[in-house]
């Protein structure tokens, strides 16, 4: 009968089991026979047979191996460990270990008889007790045990000694409070012979270092010297073989103390003085055609570069690392890419040296090498060398092996965007890796090579003939499809009239039609995804117009996603159906060219918030200083809003559905940009109150956003000319129309309306009105007061007024704000805005700030209204609201 | 340090597991998983270390066994090499030429050896004489404790009898 099966298996021995066990066929088998054995070791456990709790035990450990549950052994280890005699504790602590970590509270338990064992008369006993204390002992037990193993540091036998040592590195490490108490004799111990008892003494010193910064002080001035003397007496001692690991005695003392003078020699210049001639002699007297040598001549070459400098010193080590480098075993170079990472720091012109076989271990067929040297040449490229070394990275990229590609690619990706010279070289190489790693990339790196894009204007069609050229070949990457697309969309104009064209760049001869091809081809491939394939879609809206004459076909193209079970899709299919079809007269302004997308905000956006940075919803948009947030194309904006990865990350429109959606704009998730105009803010409340508005305060602080800014200075500068004198009759206007107002300053310049003393008293603070939006054909000032007794709400009245010549009619203004405010908005007192500021609008509305004192006002506005019938839209984002609101 | 060291065998199998800094069941488990699916499949020829987790693990193939030991990033990788090493050659010396089998029968030894060589995850003893030695003293304190054990019973079996 198979003896697992026996109902009394409780007697079978561990030997039997095992053969059992291994005999099992499938891991069904395995399992049952487990089970079985489980079930008798239980019911043996219960009959509380001390003859078999040895073997027990013993089982269940290889079970446990096996990645069974076995917590029903636990008490088992603890009677066994009580038990007086040597075989059943030394199973009951080899099972403790096992079995339990320092987490469960079992251990507690078993404190008592540790102490017991501690003081033991048998020191085998006390060495199990030891053992097991120093491999799993908890917070709790390091307190209640430390001083019995402080006493056994002095034991007469030097095994126990040593054990004591790793235990109390155990103790310092759980409790570093008690790290003082071991100095002492951790010191005395350093002075023994015994190897064992040296080797432990030191890594307890060296530890005690790390734990507590009086020791180190204390190790330092008492034992540099003599540890210095050790380590040269055993660098000259005589072949002993009990110690000798191929020629060289002790390797593992060595590397220990080495290691501790390193920890003695980091920033004292004393200390690494005095070690300077034994780490010389260690460093070129060690033969290095070993592990255990080379081992040793690594340490040395850490602890040389980590003690206070010395000249020579770092140049024998630069040496041995050299050696090291061209050394054919993989683990040697590897150890060799690992120490030069830390040598940069100290002597980058050294490791530069190094640079063509570093190159070389980025293509090593071993991944922890590549992985290692890739490290080491991302520290190492700077300003002059980023060009060869990028080379010869993309060349790599087309051979490497398809798991290393991903580490390659996000590596070149920041090195090019943080060292490229210019930005046709940064544009270059971007094309190489998209099409060569296109998968690999995370999405902020095609989105940011289409900001780098759209900001080079001179490189506009340079950049989309490359792309067009390097299309054709291939369109297998997505990521590089995207941006292609997107060019194609953008520049289509450029590429097939050759504008711009550069001196290294050969003339291609581009039809309309083949553009159309390409996008055609490229929306009707299945392996795409719709988010390209709605770029795709923007992309021939575009073209439409850029090439009239294909226009019908494009419509054509288009129309046949109206059907799209892809609602997206769908959607843009239709609408940009009749865009082509029935509103020709407006198409050309609806797709006119993106605005520069704003590379600073997409920079600090990327800098300041990582972990959102691939995701549109990050929150900020481009909001101008002073918050009057104008963006030029809107309803193209618009357009590509649909999408919710719209292929514009940073453009100023992107964000604003974001922002309709009550993304919060704290100033914590913002970028630079807020931060400047938050300052902007400031000198215009400063600015307000003499009367002027802040033109010049806002272009120093203004981002590269160079056409967005355009338009904004252009309408500053009528601005300047107007604004004072708009802001008076407005005012004038809406104090008529309301009596509450709070704009003090203003009230002062008019002198006609005192600033009324009860009034700022009733609302606590006077808060000055704002120019909240500003266009060149309509300005839009805000007047705020508070509700007396509630600081939270807000009422403001906002004045609207025409600086254009024409009418406005069926005028409509409207507001969303973010999650933590609520806004109520009151009709607004006609819709009807005459021109040349002959008159005003105004609206009141009330906004509660959830956050008063946290978060300062943010609104998103919409105006809408009509001249001579013509529907315009403006749009925009005011943040500078005075604080405290 | 030595957070833990692992002995696997060509086919997966865990042969030693032992862990000196705290892991739960699952964590082990998982480790023991994810390790070996990056350790076997290695080229012979490749470097005898693997970056993990902010770790790193220094793994040696002697036979049909693995054994592999996970330190710091700044510790010396060439040495826990050596350390392995050198458990090698004291089992081998125990055992007598050791095998696979020799650990799975006897894997409980194979802890006790471990035992005197590494405590918190440091090394104890570069001698292997001194670990063969204290090995053999307890060896026999365990054997003469089975043999009082069974002389005892003998003497209760005949005073009953």
């Amino acid at each position: 009968m198979d003896p697992i099966l026996n109902p009394f298996s409780s007697g079978t021995r561990l030997r039997d089991m095992i053969r059992a066990i291994r005999a099992c066929k499938t891991a069904a088998e395995e399992r049952a026979a487990i089970r079985k054995e489980c079930a008798a070791i239980r019911t043996s456990i219960n009959e509380n047979d001390p003859d078999y709790r040895h073997r027990n035990l013993a089982k269940l450990m290889f079970i446990h191996m096996l990645g069974y549950p076995t917590h029903f052994g636990q008490m088992e280890c603890l009677k066994c460990i009580a038990s007086p005699g040597f075989p059943e504790k030394r199973i009951g602590y080899l099972g403790l270990m096992l079995l339990l970590d320092e987490r469960q509270e079992v251990l507690m338990l078993v404190t008592n008889s540790l102490k017991q064992d501690l003081n033991h008369m048998n020191q085998y006993i006390v060495g199990l007790a030891l053992c097991a204390l120093g491999n799993i002992c908890s917070a709790e037990m390091a307190r209640d045990l430390a001083p019995e193993v402080e006493r056994l540091l002095q034991f007469r036998d030097p095994n126990i000694r040593k054990k004591a040592a790793l235990c109390s590195i155990r103790i310092i490490k759980k409790v570093p409070d008690l790290a003082e108490n071991f100095v002492k004799p951790a010191t005395a111990l350093l002075k023994e012979k015994h190897h064992g008892v040296l080797i432990t003494a030191v890594q307890l010193c060296a530890d005690l270092c790390k734990v507590s910064r009086e020791a180190l002080e204390h190790i330092r001035k008492k034992c540099t010297e003599g540890l210095v003397r050790t380590l040269k007496d055993l660098a000259n001692s005589s072949y002993s073989p009990e110690y000798d690991v191929s020629g060289i005695t002790d390797p593992f003392l060595h590397i220990r103390l080495l290691k501790l003078l390193r920890l003695l020699g980091e920033g004292d210049a004393d200390a690494s003085d005095s070690m300077n001639d034994i780490l010389a002699q260690v460093g070129t007297k060690t033969e290095s055609n070993k592990v255990a040598a080379n081992a040793i001549l690594y340490e040395c070459v850490q602890t040389i570069m980590s003690i206070e400098g010395n000249g020579g010193l770092r140049v024998l080590a630069i040496g041995i690392l050299g050696k090291f480098l061209s050394n054919r075993d993989n683990n040697i170079r590897y150890v060799a890419l690992n120490m030069l990472m830390k040598a940069v720091t100290a002597d980058p012109q050294a490791v530069l040296r190094y640079r063509a076989t570093i190159l070389e271990c980025v293509k090593d067929a071993d991944a922890s090498i590549r992985k290692r040297a890739l490290e080491l040449v991302y520290v190492l490229v700077n300003e002059s060398n980023v060009k060869p070394l990028t080379t010869e990275l993309v060349s790599y990229l087309e051979t490497c092996d398809q798991d290393f590609k991903g580490d390659l690619t996000a590596k070149i990706c920041s090195i090019v965007s943080k060292f490229s010279p210019e930005k046709i070289w940064y544009i270059d190489q971007m094309i190489k890796v998209l099409l060569e790693a296109g998968s690999f990339v995370k999405d902020e790196v095609w989105r940011a090579l289409i900001v780098v894009i759209s900001n080079a204007s001179e490189l506009h069609g340079y950049a989309v003939r490359a792309l067009y050229k390097a299309f054709q070949k291939s369109n297998e990457q997505e990521a590089f499809t995207r941006v292609a697309i997107w060019c194609i969309g953008e520049y289509g104009d450029l590429l097939i009239n050759n504008v711009g064209m550069l001196d290294l760049e050969d003339r291609i001869t581009v039809t309309e039609s083949d553009a159309v091809d390409l996008i055609e081809i490229t929306i009707q491939c299945h392996a795409l995804d719709f988010t390209t394939k709605a770029m795709a879609l923007v992309a021939l809206l575009k073209l439409s117009s850029r090439f009239p004459s294909c226009s019908e076909r494009i419509r054509e193209i288009i129309v046949k996603y109206k059907g799209n079970f892809v609602l997206e899709l769908q959607q843009r299919s239709i609408e940009f159906n009749s865009i082509i079809a029935r509103h020709q007269n407006i198409r050309s302004m609806l797709v006119e060219r993106m605005p520069v997308l704003d590379e600073a905000t997409f920079i600090g956006r990327q800098a300041g918030s990582l972990p959102d940075a691939g995701s549109i919803s990050a929150g900020s948009s481009v909001s101008l200083p002073n918050g009057v947030a104008k963006p030029a194309d809107s309803l193209v904006d618009l357009l590509d809003l649909n999408s919710n990865d719209a292929p514009t990350p940073s453009s100023s429109g992107g964000d604003f559905l974001q922002d309709l959606l009550g993304v919060d704009l704290s100033p914590a998730a913002q970028s630079g940009a807020n931060q400047t105009s938050k300052s902007g803010t400031d000198a215009l409340l400063d600015l307000l109150s003499v009367g002027s508005v802040s033109g010049p305060v806002e272009s120093p602080s203004a981002q590269s956003n160079s056409s967005a800014m355009d338009i904004l200075s252009a309408s500053k500068s009528e601005k300047a000319s107007v604004s004072p004198l708009d802001d008076l009759s407005s005012l004038s206007l809406s104090s008529r129309t309301t009596s509450i107002t709070g704009a003090a300053p203003m009230m002062d310049l008019l002198d006609g309306f005192a600033s009324t003393p009860p009034k700022s008293e009733n609302n606590g603070t006077v808060y000055p009105s704002i120019t909240a939006f500003e266009s060149s054909s309509l300005q839009l000032t805000f007047n705020f007061s508070k509700q007396p007794g509630n600081s939270q709400t807000t009422n403001i009245q906002a004045t609207f007024i025409n600086l254009s010549s024409d009418e406005y009619t069926d005028f409509i203004f409207q507001a969303a704000v973010p999650k933590f405010l609520q806004l109520q908005l009151d009709p607004a007192s006609g819709s009807t805005l005459p021109a040349n500021g002959n008159g005003s609008i105004t609206q009141n509305f009330r906004v509660t700030n959830s956050q008063n004192g946290k978060k300062s006002l943010v609104m998103r506005i919409r105006i809408t209204y009509k001249i001579n019938g013509k529907e315009k839209l403006e749009e925009g984002q005011i943040s500078n609201f005075p604080r405290d609101l | 340090m030595i957070h833990f060291v692992l002995l696997i065998s060509r086919q997966g199998k865990v042969r030693l597991t032992k862990w000196y800094s705290p892991y739960t069941q699952k964590e082990r488990s998982k480790v023991i998983r994810e390790l070996s699916g990056v350790i076997l499949t290695r080229a012979p020829k490749l470097c005898n270390f693997v970056e993990w987790r902010g770790y790193k693990v220094v793994y040696k193939r002697y036979a049909s066994l693995y054994f592999c030991m996970c330190i710091d990033e700044d510790d010396n990788e060439l040495e826990v090499l050596e350390i392995i090493h050198h458990y090698v050659e004291i089992l081998d010396r125990y055992f007598g030429s050791v095998c696979e089998l020799d650990l799975i029968f006897n894997f409980h030894k194979a802890y006790y050896i471990l035992d005197e060589l590494l405590i918190a995850g440091e090394l104890q003893e570069s001698s292997k004489k001194t670990v063969a030695r204290l090995i053999a003293a307890q060896d026999s304190l365990v054997e003469t404790a089975k043999e009082e054990a069974s002389s005892i019973s003998n003497i209760i079996a005949q005073a009953t009898k």
